[in-house]
């Protein structure tokens, strides 16, 4: 298969020279250093490198570069562009949603994309559409109060 | 860095040393002021530039504990500049003074007072500057909000330090003002780099990069204590890039990028003779009695209760970024040990510590579970063997076989009680778990309480709370079957086997918040209740339980928490949720089962952690005892969490489960549930 060598990153066409093959977690983080997208386990059991493609919460470490070409990826790094905070991201702060950050941007992403297309859900609507992503450090029921916080905002990407 | 060097790196200002005392009598009486070489002489110190920014050097690692903010408190505190002016400096091992790690809860109790002490003394260092420039006495300064004022005179602190080049060595004794008065400390300050997290802007150890860095991966063998037999390199080195990079058993690779570094070290062909495997998962505890040299007597009549081997799972994995310049090695890594993992490294490649500097940016997570330097020993060989910076980023595989866990153990327990229901006798027996927290707290007058020491099969060492959570889930547990057989409430029951007011307070602050005395049991349903201490923290436990079907579910969990005065009540509150969320693994499903020397559990896949599903309500009782120094929090709170549960459990089904995870596939359905205690 041929090389890929145009990525739609965060609103921006981006010149890559990638393998088909490779990650689109490895490209993001190696090839374009938007290293806010994590890698956690390579078999998408954490969801620490759930990405947006085309508005869906997707996990980048089991989606090769190939199958994204022309579809718009958003990191986290393209979430607050012009340095105002999303809703959701100010969310996470207000309920100190988070001990290390690993799981962070993830799970920022997530929520961002449930409340996409469920602008006020309920918490086992939370806990459901969450529950792949890991938080080792158990911040969980903050998490939800976040997502909760953000939809009471109006939080839709 | 020398003391000499401060200025040359920071530009001019206030230095302030904090000394230990011994050393400060030498340096003021004996003429050597100056002279002296950081690091390990030093606690800690701190500059206030000439633009008023103060800048805070710590060897302390922020690993999610939220040790950053609070450090960054203390100087707030004490100094009264505002949070937005101070920068923390940490883990940096040429720039931070010497410390022995981010280990055992102890960055609260040892280095919060540190930090203070030398935020205080810069305070007074300004207040005498002030008192020199405006000719006034000391006792008409003020200080507040990064500013010092005298009547109509006012100054920020860096218009006062413009222009010096002043250090000052205190004494680590100086005094400090009490926690009552407490203005910053003691309130929630947001995390100091919250918004670097949720932009995704914070470059963590896996994150970092440098030009012409290649990616090195390492050829692991195929089961533990295996030996590299025979290896055929020849397809890995005949890709473009790629140096394969052997010295005896180390077999490692490097590449100009992460694909074909996994690809190479993929088309390695080798042979591993592998050895013998001493125990499994299945038959270890066994094996750690076999290997004890003092066994209790097997009909000894006491209560046998294991304990698993389980992993830290940290979601980052470890990582490391080397580089070797004129026979130095610079290391970023996050480690929770840096000087630590210096020493490793210096020893390894025979340097001195000198020519070594590790640098641990903010982690994400350890647990304990970082305490050495495995990955940034494989980057530096990697480095040195190809002249380039090597980067070396563990897998999830990696972490879970190639680090080390937490011990599985074998505890025995017995215990007889008089008529009136308090303890006569009390013994226990700890195998390979470890001896933190293994005394009783409870009021005994004949007790024998011991740690035996014995083999492990696999790599261990600290985790979270470590011993302390196996040995609390045995005492609770087995104090918990004292009071069914005496028929006793468990909560009066405890209450009346201890007059340690600490203890007390935190046990009836859990029963009160989750309304234990007003419990109602329904089908399926159960309660239970802990409590315990540890590194100068309190904790209390009551959790329900629902069993259908054999499987458990935590429906609530109500955690009371003392641990002194708090020093920040929401990320207290953070570490309390956090803790008994990830207790719930632990207690109910985590396990690594091993055998033929290799991890079967090797893989999230494999491994079940904690989920958003799993979460009760969790609520924190936090008890601020001001009158208490603060004490640490990130490994306490996890400790009474499994006996809470697994008396919960009993209360529920009748079943007493004595193992460690208390896997739902052990309980038996169909049980039909015992009345509780006391009725």
């Amino acid at each position: 298969m041929a090389r890929v060598t145009e990525l739609d990153v965060n609103g921006t066409r981006l010149r890559i020279d990638a393998d088909p093959d490779r990650t689109l977690l490895s490209v993001l983080r190696d090839d374009l250093d938007l290293t806010g997208t994590k890698y956690g386990c390579g078999e998408g059991q954490c969801s620490a490198c759930t990405v947006l493609i085309d508005g869906m919460p997707t996990k980048s470490c089991l989606t090769k570069v190939s199958t994204v070409a022309g579809k718009r990826v958003v990191t986290i790094e393209g979430l607050a562009p012009a340095g105002t905070l999303h809703p959701v991201q100010e969310a996470f702060l207000e309920a100190d949603a988070m001990q290390c950050g690993w799981c962070t941007p993830g799970m920022i992403l997530g929520a961002v994309g449930l409340l996409r297309h469920t602008p006020h859900p309920s918490e086992a609507d939370i806990v459901s559409s969450l529950n792949g992503h890991i938080c080792r450090c158990g911040t969980y029921s903050r998490v939800v109060e976040a997502v909760q916080m953000a939809a009471k905002k109006g939080g839709r990407a | 860095m020398k003391r000499r060097d401060f200025f040359a790196v920071m530009g001019g200002g206030v230095v302030v040393m904090l000394v230990d005392d011994d050393l400060y009598a030498q340096e003021t009486g004996g003429g050597r002021g100056g002279s002296r070489q950081a690091p390990r002489d030093l606690s800690a110190w701190l500059h206030i530039g000439e633009t008023g920014i103060v800048t805070v050097y710590s060897g302390k690692v922020e690993v999610g504990q939220n040790a950053r903010t609070s450090l960054t408190q203390a100087v707030a505190e004490e100094l009264r500049a505002p949070v937005a002016s101070i920068r923390m400096v940490m883990a940096d091992t040429d720039l931070t003074p010497y410390d022995n790690g981010t280990v055992g809860s102890q960055t609260t109790p040892q280095m919060w007072p540190v930090i203070r002490r030398a935020a205080a003394a810069a305070r007074e260092t300004l207040v005498d500057l002030a008192s020199q420039k405006w000719m006034v006495e000391r006792a008409s300064i003020q200080v507040a909000d990064g500013r010092v004022t005298a009547g109509d005179r006012s100054a920020g602190f860096g218009e006062l330090t413009n222009g010096q080049k002043l250090t000052r060595t205190i004494p680590a004794s100086v005094a400090l003002a009490p926690a009552a008065e407490w203005k910053v400390a003691g309130t929630s300050v947001p995390k100091v780099n919250g918004r670097e997290i949720v932009t995704g802007a914070h470059k963590y150890t896996y994150d970092t990069k440098l030009p012409e860095m290649l990616y090195g991966k390492v050829l692991h063998p195929a089961s533990f204590g295996a030996t590299l037999v025979s290896l055929d390199s020849a397809s890995a080195e005949a890709m473009p890039g790629v140096k394969v990079v052997r010295d005896g058993d180390f077999v490692g690779v490097t590449a100009p990028d992460p694909f074909t570094a996994e690809k190479a070290v993929a088309a390695l062909q080798a042979e591993w003779k592998p050895v013998v495997a001493e125990a499994s998962s299945k038959d270890v505890y066994s094996y750690f009695k076999k290997n004890s040299r003092d066994p209790t007597a097997d009909d000894g009549g006491l209560t046998a209760y294991t304990v698993a081997y389980i992993a830290h799972v940290p979601l980052e994995p470890r990582s490391a970024l080397a580089q070797w310049k004129d026979d130095a090695l610079t290391v970023w890594t996050g480690s929770q040990r840096p000087f630590g993992v210096r020493s490793e490294l210096a020893q390894h490649f025979s340097v001195p510590e000198e020519r070594v500097r590790v640098i641990v940016p903010d982690t994400g997570s350890g647990y304990g579970g970082k305490h050495n330097g495995e990955a940034a020993y494989e980057a530096a060989r990697l480095a040195k063997a190809t002249g380039r910076p090597v980067k070396r980023n563990w897998t999830r595989e990696e972490e879970m076989t190639w680090a080390y866990f937490r011990p599985g153990g074998l505890i025995e327990v017995g215990g007889k009680l008089n008529p009136d229901g308090t303890l006569a006798e009390w013994e226990f027996h700890n195998y390979n778990s470890g001896p933190s927290a293994l005394q009783t707290p409870y009021d005994v007058p004949r007790k024998k309480e011991q740690m035996h020491q014995t083999k492990t099969p696999l790599r261990q060492g600290s985790y979270r709370g470590l011993a302390g959570t196996a040995n609390h889930f045995v005492r609770e547990s087995y104090m918990d079957e004292l009071a069914y057989s005496a028929g006793i409430d468990p909560l009066e029951f405890r209450l009346k086997n201890t007059r340690n007011e600490r203890l007390r307070a935190v046990i009836q602050a859990a029963a009160g918040r989750f309304g234990w005395k007003d419990r109602k049991k329904t089908a399926g349903h159960g309660f239970g209740i802990s409590g315990g201490f540890e590194k100068g923290s309190y904790v209390a436990n009551c959790a329900e339980v629902s069993v259908v079907d054999g499987t458990v579910k935590v429906v609530r969990v109500v955690e009371a928490f003392e641990c002194g005065a708090v020093v920040n009540p929401e990320h207290l509150k953070n570490q309390v949720e956090g803790a008994v969320a990830m207790g719930i693994g632990g207690a109910i499903f985590e396990q690594i089962d091993f055998a033929d020397n290799k991890i079967v559990t090797n893989r999230l896949a494999r491994y079940r952690v904690p989920r958003f599903a799993d979460m009760p309500v969790i609520e924190s009782v936090l008890l601020d005892r001001k009158d208490i120094p603060s004490a640490g929090a990130g490994e306490t709170p996890i400790m009474g969490l499994a006996p809470a549960i697994g008396n919960a459990i009993f209360d529920a089904t009748g079943q007493r489960l004595r193992t460690l995870p208390m896997a739902p596939g052990k309980l038996a359905t169909g049980t039909a549930p015992v009345p509780a205690a006391g009725e």
